[in-house]
């Protein structure tokens, strides 16, 4: 069980509180596909990912962005109890979706990222720290059920 | 992994446009980095590690002044780091996962101080080319 202090879970909801989920969601996968190219493997139906333009205008990949990060937010409001939360979604990243888990973690760095440019300084090193810590969190989960 | 002209124009215009804050940034990095990842803290029991600490910012920007030197002789990077990459290998011998991190946590600095600058495709690039500073700095460890 992860334990969470009152000031991580403080700095959490306060740069969670001022994401806008769809840009952001829209842009840490964008990033993922541009920066990790061969995590592209996983969107053949996705249409045209030829250029980073191409990527970065492309409907479905903002809108499968969207959906991830909306995700984060589930669990966001579940920190105690991650793995709960996560077990159907990693069942289905295993079984369905086959996505090694090691994408997960170049995610969740790239949603960093994404992240700092947007809070500037005011995404300082502890709210670094706690961030890094919650993305692998939600990685560590969503591969909890791995087989 | 090899950096194509596109890569080497996206990392030069990002080291010439931290110019002399490349300091700044390296201890900012460091920073981050034992903040982030405590881990990284084995590697400097002989540091004060407290915030502000004088040893941490002028380690920053040994590293920092490491990056620009690779960023300058980015044709050849093994060249301009034969001799860290030596030190690396016989005397740091740090576990070369650690390179990825302070590699995130400098991405992380630049996209923080600098947004407009870290655009999509200078982000690949620029992480292309610190993960190839990795592979230099640990290539002679076996």
């Amino acid at each position: 069980m992860v334990h969470w202090s009152a000031e991580e879970k403080q700095l959490i909801s306060s740069v969670w509180g001022k994401v806008n989920v769809e840009e952001c969601g829209a842009e840490a996968l964008a990033r993922l596909l541009i920066v990790y190219p061969w995590t592209q493997r996983f969107f053949d139906n996705f249409g045209n990912l030829s250029s980073p333009t191409a990527i970065i205008g492309n409907p479905k990949v903002r809108a499968h962005g969207k959906k991830v990060l909306t995700s984060f937010g589930d669990a966001i409001k579940n920190l105690e109890n991650l793995k709960a939360t996560y077990s159907k979604l990693s069942e289905l990243h295993c079984d369905k979706l086959h996505v090694d888990p090691e994408n997960f973690r170049l995610l969740g760095d790239i949603l960093i990222i994404v992240l700092s440019a947007h809070f500037g300084k005011d995404f300082t090193p502890s709210c670094q720290a706690t961030w890094q810590k919650l993305v692998g969190v939600v990685a560590h989960a969503l591969a909890h059920k791995y087989h | 992994m090899v950096l194509s002209g596109a890569d080497k124009n996206n990392v030069k215009g990002v080291f010439s446009k931290i110019g002399g804050q490349a300091e700044d940034y390296g201890a900012e990095t460091l920073e981050r980095m034992f903040a982030t990842y405590p881990q990284t803290k084995t590697y400097f029991p002989h540091f004060d590690l407290g915030k502000g600490s004088a040893q941490v910012k002028g380690h920053g920007k040994k590293v920092a002044a490491a990056l620009v030197e690779a960023a300058n002789n980015i044709d050849d990077i093994a060249g301009a780091l034969s001799k860290l990459s030596d030190l690396h290998a016989q005397k740091l011998r740090v576990d070369p996962v650690n390179f990825k991190l302070l590699g995130q946590c400098f991405l992380v600095v630049v996209a923080s101080r600098n947004p407009q600058l870290l655009t999509p495709e200078v982000h690949a690039s620029l992480d292309k080319f610190l993960c190839a500073v990795g592979t230099v700095l640990t290539a002679k460890y076996r």
